[in-house]
């Protein structure tokens, strides 16, 4: 370890030593003030000077009296399935007044890229009770599937949700890591009261740096907690769900700290690297060959103005293996989960459904719900043009599919763990709403097996000619 | 290797160099103690600068600098075939090192040994690019060894038949000039040059990829290039990958730049057990796979196009047909872009440096169907997926492949996420092969294949029309010519355009039996409307003939059974004429009653 008393500049975050030819690229820093420590990392380093980034508030230091230590190494985290029960500050240190638990391992906290070939394709459903999820948008252990939410939508409730319904229970090998980016208080301790009362708190450790933290310490929580979740999934063989929220805090700290270093923005200011940069954490998440673990990823942000273009939801998709989309209009409409059907996508679903994973019709009710869907947007949009009276037959039986379908399989209670059986028949008893000639998407044998056996195929439905009734006759 | 100089200043994944002995522009040098790979961007004076392909964490100012003396190269020699590399070509997935990747790794497949077997004899006059000798790389793909371009000379000694390794020599060539040259079975090619060939052929013949909707409409020629944007969730990938499965061509490069790590484990599952349909061989045994994933390191993925067109051309000139995937091409110019911030040079459109578009037009140049330098004929087929932020294909990524590529294969939000898959939009997608495919297809099918296409357009565009319509005043307002359009239309799109990639017969799909689903679309729409004309409802028609059935023949039916496709036709098509015949009969008698 070196150090250095004095800097030369102070700009914001970031610090410059002159004369100072020691530091390596990246080895992390303490930054020592009479108003305390923080610490940092090196940015740039040369035979001249070396530039420090600082995870901290820098108010109030002055340039001659930071003490400067180098640590001659990367940001390294202590990690163990001791950490699970705790709560950590937003760098990874103790934030619930006990000592730092014993480590098994002390890690880099930027991780290091995993070989892709070492990897194993995830294909392993996890049962999240949610029929949204699990019907139409299958998660699989290894996915990282994010949340992308908008202000005012039930995003928190969802993920505590699926992390309770896939995680409580019986199964022990589950662990949930949480990392509060920039959220509120009672946010976080909504979180966590929910986490405590589900039995689960023991085996959940929890990343906080909240909305009056110092943002540039954001851009170590998410990497903190992902150490620790490496460690648990692929050392310790658990499966472990991991929880950030909200990346559009995280992104916002990352422009901040790139307008401090002056540099070359890309759209919206966001810093052209914002998508390696993201990159960097959901692709560590996955499962890898011949280890037991599961890294899972449910990340959670919201679209800033409900705009899924905005940079930070679109390169998040760009990144991860599907997005659940939240809709305002479903919540307005009063259904809980508002899943936005056709916008979500789970990317890994079409390898972990089917015989012996879910159920020999996944595949097609999936697929046929998805096609159905969207010609129920049509439907529903020439029906506010012309009425619901001047539609045809056919057209009529899809408004009551899509009536069938967000009350009955999308609506749940956040408490109601519903099965997978059940959620499927549910899409069933919706699809039997339409006349059989216009469920194209499904074999001839799955329809006999499933169609009409709920409620709702009324007569003339059923059969291939004569459907659609006298209404198409115009 | 020799010390070239120490380093001044790191910062990420550049760094500056004090020399101590001169280095070139694009030089191949390593870096520090840890040995890291990378190449020289610019000098100036006694300063380099370096763009390091590996992790630099930990890196200080006054480490060394070797340098290697030759630019950024690739080894083509057996065993690329079947394997996975990193935009460096260092192999992934081997040895003991643990699941993470170790920066300053190398390659180690040097030792291997390869039946040889010769093709030329002591005193043959060759050319540079001639075939020496060959090696059976995989059962589907033969490795030749060839002589470098620039040796054109006469064979002087040739290794006899038998084991070979990498850096063996296998044969000598006295160069015109008098030079003795040796030929190795592994040679050095620099990624950034393309590779020489005698002549340029005509992209006539297409590349069949077993997607109706680009076969059909869309056409991609051997040796042409394509570029296929979408926004995310549209399917590239999906797309692209069943493309490295369904493409006739002998070698498929699949690039995965700066993409997900859980798709290369996809392929990785895949290809072993998916077979190829020509061969009946294991796909794998006819890809080779480049894989920087998003978090492997920047600048090794900005090199990662280049080292996979470099492999392809190596293959082009052993005479094979290679067909290329670049899964992201907007990774790799943001790679240019982070690279080129970092060198804080001036940025043009949307921060990226003003070459992007000169780099894209050089790249999508190397496509192309020749004849090899040794007179064979060989090709590659470059298909660049694009992703658009936001989805908006006015940004400077999209627009400048387009400009640069032969044929665009526009991926739509709303298809997808109808689920309609491959989500090509067919207005807004164009192929400029199609007049020169069309008569490959008239000789392979015995079908007027551009009347053919023709027609289906023209039901697609009365389609698009009607659609229109429809949102405005209901599809019951429509005549009933148009309903029965619509219906058509439908069943052209479900039954012919989306196509099931997981479905175990629709997945890919033959030339006939594309041709043979369109044209039961064609013809039953020409027949109805002849019906309709004569007087018949159209709901008479759609009780006449299952046109849902209709739309699963393409999953019904595999390739060598498509003539039941034409079965159907005729009974669909009877079936109609039926109606109106008993119309027509039907109206004669009131006719004939009224008179």
């Amino acid at each position: 370890m070196i150090d250095v008393v004095g800097v030369d500049r102070i700009d914001g975050p970031l610090l410059v030593v002159e004369g100072f030819a020691g530091a390596a690229y990246g080895e992390v820093v303490e930054v020592t003030a009479p108003t305390g420590t923080h610490l940092g990392e090196v940015l740039s380093t040369g035979t001249d000077a070396a530039i420090i980034e600082v995870w901290g508030d820098t108010t109030g230091l002055r340039t001659e009296d930071v003490a400067v230590r180098f640590r001659g190494e990367t940001l390294r985290l202590g990690v163990g399935p001791a950490s699970l029960g705790r709560v950590f500050d937003g760098l990874g240190r103790p934030r619930d007044g006990l000592p730092a638990p014993p480590a098994a391992v002390t890690a880099d906290v930027h991780g290091a890229a995993l070989d892709p070939a070492a990897r194993a394709y995830p294909s392993d459903v996890i049962r999240t009770g949610v029929s949204a999820i699990d019907a139409m948008n299958t998660l699989v252990r290894g996915q990282k599937l994010p949340i992308f939410s908008a202000a005012g939508l039930p995003h928190d409730a969802l993920a505590t949700q699926i992390a309770l319904q896939a995680g409580g229970g019986e199964d022990e090998d589950v662990a949930v890591v949480f990392a509060a980016l920039g959220i509120a208080h009672d946010v976080a301790a909504g979180f966590r009261e929910r986490f405590e009362g589900s039995g689960l708190a023991g085996r959940t450790a929890l990343f906080l740096n909240l909305a009056d933290d110092p943002p540039m310490e954001r851009i170590v929580t998410p990497r903190a907690a992902l150490t620790l979740a490496e460690h648990l999934a692929f050392e310790a063989g658990r499966h472990v769900l991991v929880i950030l929220t909200d990346m559009t805090n995280y992104a916002e700290a990352l422009r901040e700290l790139s307008a401090r270093k002056n540099e070359v923005p890309g759209r919206k200011g966001y810093p052209g690297y914002l998508y390696t940069d993201l990159a960097s954490l959901y692709e560590r998440c996955g499962r890898i060959r011949g280890r037991p673990g599961s890294l899972t990823q449910i990340p959670i942000l919201t679209m800033p103005g409900d705009d899924v273009t905005h940079p930070i939801p679109d390169l998040t998709g760009y990144v991860t293996e599907g997005q659940i989309v939240l809709s305002r209009a479903l919540h307005r409409a009063g259904i809980y989960p508002p899943v936005d059907v056709p916008a979500s996508l789970s990317r890994l679903m079409k390898d972990g459904i089917g015989e012996g994973a879910t159920r020999a019709d996944h595949a097609e009710v999936a697929a046929q719900t998805f096609a159905a869907y969207a010609r129920l947007r049509d439907v529903r949009s020439l029906a506010t043009i012309l009425g619901e009276n001047a539609l045809s037959a056919t057209d009529r039986t899809y408004l009551a599919f899509g009536e069938a379908f967000e009350s009955g399989l999308l609506a749940q209670d956040p408490e109601e763990a519903r099965d997978l059986d059940t959620t499927l028949d549910l899409a069933w008893a919706a699809l039997s709403h339409l006349p059989a000639s216009e469920l194209g998407r499904v074999s001839e044998a799955t329809l006999a097996a499933h169609y009409g056996g709920g409620h709702g195929a009324g007569a003339g439905h059923g059969g291939g000619a004569g459907h659609g009734g006298a209404g198409d006759a115009t | 290797m020799t010390r070239v100089g120490r380093l001044r200043r790191i910062t990420g994944p550049i760094a500056e160099v004090a020399l101590e002995a001169p280095v070139g522009v694009m030089e191949a040098v390593f870096v520090g103690d840890a040995h890291l790979a990378a190449e020289v961007i610019s000098l100036d004076g006694d300063r380099a600068t370096l763009q390091i392909y590996e992790e630099t964490a930990g890196l200080r100012p006054g480490e060394p600098v070797e340098g290697t003396g030759a630019p950024l190269s690739v080894t083509i020699a057996p065993g690329i075939v079947g394997a996975t590399v990193d935009g460096i070509q260092r192999p992934l997935g081997v040895g003991d090192a643990g699941p993470y990747l170790v920066p300053g790794a190398t390659s180690t497949d040097a030792e291997r040994a390869w039946p040889f077997t010769p093709t030329v004899a002591v005193g043959d006059a060759v050319d540079g690019g001639a075939v020496v000798g060959t090696v059976p790389e995989t059962p589907s793909v033969t490795f030749s060894v060839l002589v470098p371009p620039d040796a054109k000379g006469t064979v002087t000694s040739v290794a006899p038949a038998g084991d070979v390794r990498h850096d063996d020599v296998v044969a000598q060539v006295r160069t015109d000039a008098g030079d003795e040259r040796d030929v190795t079975v592994a040679q050095r090619w620099p990624v950034r040059t393309p590779r020489p060939f005698a002549a340029r052929l005509e992209a006539d013949r297409p590349m069949i990829t077993g997607q109706r909707v680009l076969d059909t409409f869309f056409p991609i020629a051997r040796g042409g290039s394509a570029s296929l944007p979408g926004p995310f969730g549209a399917g590239k990938t999906v797309l692209q990958h069943s493309l490295a499965k369904g493409s006739d061509a002998d070698v498929i490069v699949y690039v995965g730049c700066g993409e997900r790590g859980n798709e290369m484990a996809q392929v990785l599952r895949e290809f072993p057990e998916l077979e190829d349909p020509r061969t009946g061989r294991p796909l794998m045994d006819r890809t080779i796979l480049v894989a920087n994933t998003s978090n492997m390191p920047v600048a090794a993925r900005e090199a990662s196009i280049y080292t996979g067109v470099t492999l392809a051309e190596a293959y082009r000139d052993m005479g094979h047909h290679v067909a290329l995937m670049a899964d992201s091409t907007s990774r790799w110019a943001e790679a240019l872009r982070e690279i080129a911030g970092r060198l804080e040079e001036m940025p043009a459109e949307e921060g990226y440096p003003a070459y992007l578009p000169s780099r894209l037009a050089a790249f999508y140049e190397r496509a192309g169907r020749v004849t090899t330098l040794a007179g064979a004929e060989g090709s590659v087929t470059l298909i660049g997926a694009v992703s658009p932020p936001g989805g908006d294909f006015t940004e400077p990524v999209t627009q400048h492949t387009q400009r640069f590529t032969r044929a665009f294969w526009a991926l739509d939000r709303d298809l997808a996420s109808a689920r309609h898959y491959p989500a090509v939009r067919w207005q807004g997608s164009y192929s400029f092969y199609e007049d020169a495919v069309a008569p490959w297809w008239r000789e392979a099918t015995g079908v007027d294949w551009r009347d053919l296409r023709r027609r289906a357009g023209d039901l697609l565009e009365e389609d698009a029309r009607l659609e229109r319509m429809v949102r405005l005043v209901g599809a019951e307002a429509l005549p009933d010519r148009q309903r029965w359009a619509l219906l058509l239309a439908d069943l052209l799109k479900e039954g012919v355009l989306r196509q099931n990639a997981l479905h175990p017969i629709d997945a890919s799909c033959a030339p006939a039996k594309q041709v043979r689903l369109v044209r039961l679309v064609v013809e039953l729409y020409e027949a109805g409307l002849e019906a309709i004309r004569s007087g018949v409802a159209w709901l008479r028609l759609r009780e006449a003939v299952d046109v849902a059935a209709l739309g699963r023949l393409k999953e019904a039916v595999p390739d060598d059974e498509s003539e039941r496709i034409d079965d159907a036709r005729d009974d669909a098509v009877a079936a109609v004429a039926a109606v109106r015949r008993a119309a027509e009969a039907a109206r004669a008698e009131r006719e004939g009653v009224a008179t």
